[in-house]
């Protein structure tokens, strides 16, 4: 499936539900299936700077596409970097750095793009967009 | 006896909705809302006599220099300071601790050392460590202990003759001890040492005393007593405020300016570079008055009733625990729930209506202390009220549930 494909289908699924607590239980229940860092890479140098919460990112090339995984300490920080790992990943440096993030808007997240927010929602998808042209340098 | 509801009336903001829910404020450590009063007299300010002050020889300039002036005696009294011009103008506590730190540079030596307690906000903190990189002074620090308080037993081993200055804040913004400040001022006073005490946190709670105290150096902030933001005090005694060299270079604070040599104005001038927050000055006074038209006895009685009607309710919660003192402290709960992120626990109180803060409220060691973190900390008013409690504690127990 292309980004586009699976934002789309990430926002069917919140459509689902009429209110704030249900996206949110929904959000911690996607958090559940994060794909983990591993332990090895949980280390200073993969913490994304900028959050209230601790969140660790790891990327890895699988033939000519990225891979990410993570983790959080808090879960519903947890929930959003899976939201975004689920769209992510899997796919070519290419497109990742070309992706828009408009799907955060519509599936009622938008509080969490503010940059007064603590949690730092806009530094996670630099974050992937950065490890997206550090490979696409390095296919290159 | 307090009439909140009454009160209440003066705060507009406190009647209004948040993600659909009814507005719970309790933020108030992070800063205090602004009641009518005060938000009158900034209007009158720039609707009637909007003007630079002490150098213009017409009317307007005249008027809002008298009424920059009449604040600084109600700050002055509020304080009981003895003269009006050992008060200072600042932005805020931290101007008020970078103007002392910034002064001790000149008087300090290579080995000499600064205390500081283990209690504080980062900005009286990183202040004194960039003291001790230009000086060569050294920094030492008064222990907490688990219950959140400060190891006096430490403290008086520290003391030295070589102490020069030592820093403490009154209240502790991330759990709201109450800090034993009169022993602190008199046993640093013993050994020679001046003490700089930050009331930000006190001073919507307790009326200082300076004079009564003994204290060389109070800070406060205008914000966190119902008044603006960008406005503040620095309290000096006469003496060291002659000997500390100015902290800025500018108009206001000149007698006499040549190329060849500059001499200073008077206190407390000589402090005040620049054209200062006239407006923000006068309505720290206006704060000041409306403070003392409700009654600081009655907001300590009242605040201490929420404050333990709160922590009774909140004790309830399994898993859920409270950090600093039982007593003794100002009207602050910061807590944890075991398992729960405190940032976790802040978005979904904020989906429900209420404000708190979460993280680590600029005080890094008490958190790395208790291996955690960061708190939830909820700060109450004296426009808060029992119920907006009960909507705390529901919304937590709410949260928990999702959350777990």
């Amino acid at each position: 499936m292309t980004i586009e494909e699976i934002q789309n289908e990430i926002v069917d699924e919140f459509s689902m539900f009429d209110d704030w607590m249900q996206r949110y239980e929904y959000m911690i229940e996607l958090g559940k299936s994060l794909p983990l860092i591993d332990e090895q890479y949980k280390t200073d140098d993969n913490l994304i700077k900028g959050c209230q919460s601790k969140v660790w990112v790891h990327a890895s090339l699988d033939g000519d596409k990225i891979a990410f995984t993570a983790d959080s300490d808090a879960i519903i920080t947890k929930g959003i970097i899976a939201i975004l790992v689920r769209a992510f990943s899997d796919q070519k440096p290419k497109d990742i750095i070309e992706a828009n993030t408009d799907f955060i808007d519509e599936i009622g997240l938008k509080e969490h793009l503010s940059p007064t927010r603590a949690n730092g929602l806009v530094s996670m998808i630099k974050q992937l967009k950065m490890y997206a042209i550090a490979y696409q340098t390095q296919l290159k | 006896m307090i009439n909140v509801q009454e009160i209440r009336k003066d705060f507009p903001i406190l009647s209004r909705s948040v993600n659909g829910k009814p507005l719970v404020y309790f933020d108030n450590a992070a800063t205090s809302q602004t009641p009518n009063q005060v938000v009158d007299v900034i209007v009158d300010y720039y609707h009637n006599y909007n003007a630079n002050i002490h150098r213009g020889v017409h009317s307007l300039s005249q008027e809002a220099t008298d009424k920059y002036e009449a604040a600084r005696i109600k700050i002055q009294q509020h304080f009981n300071a003895a003269k009006s011009h050992e008060i200072i103008f600042t932005s805020g506590t931290t101007h008020g601790i970078n103007l002392v730190a910034n002064g001790f540079s000149a008087l300090l030596e290579k080995g000499d050392e600064i205390i500081v307690s283990a209690l504080e906000h980062h900005s009286n903190i990183v202040p004194w460590q960039m003291l001790c990189e230009r000086t060569g002074a050294v920094l030492k620090v008064i222990p907490m202990t688990e219950e959140g308080t400060l190891d006096m037993v430490t403290f008086e081993a520290v003391l030295s003759e070589k102490t020069k200055l030592v820093f403490c804040n009154h209240v502790s913004n991330a759990l709201g001890t109450i800090n034993p400040i009169e022993t602190i001022i008199e046993k640093a006073h013993a050994v020679g040492a001046a003490v700089l005490i930050d009331g930000a946190q006190a001073s919507p709670h307790i009326k200082a005393d300076v004079q009564a105290l003994d204290v060389d150096f109070y800070v406060v902030s205008a914000h966190k007593m119902c008044g603006p933001t960008g406005a503040g005090m620095l309290y000096g005694k006469e003496a060291w405020l002659q000997k500390l060299p100015p902290y800025q270079g500018g108009g206001e604070m000149i007698a006499e300016v040549t190329f060849e040599k500059t001499t200073y104005a008077d206190l407390p001038h000589k402090f005040e570079a620049g054209t200062p927050n006239i407006c923000g000055g006068i309505a720290f006074g206006a704060a000041i008055d409306y403070m003392n038209s409700v009654g600081f006895d009655t907001i300590a009685t009242y605040e201490d009733e929420l404050l333990q009607y709160a922590t009774e309710k909140l004790s309830t919660i399994a898993g859920l625990r409270i950090y600093g003192p039982n007593d003794h402290k100002a009207a602050v709960i910061s807590f944890n729930i075991e398992g729960i992120h405190p940032y976790d626990m802040g978005v979904i109180l904020d989906k429900l209506g209420i404000a708190v803060r979460t993280g680590h409220h600029c005080a890094q060691p008490i958190m790395d202390f208790y291996n955690i973190p960061g708190t939830v900390r909820a700060s109450f008013a004296f426009y808060n009220t029992k119920e907006e409690i009960d909507i705390l504690f529901e919304g937590v127990v709410r949260a928990k549930n999702m959350l777990s």
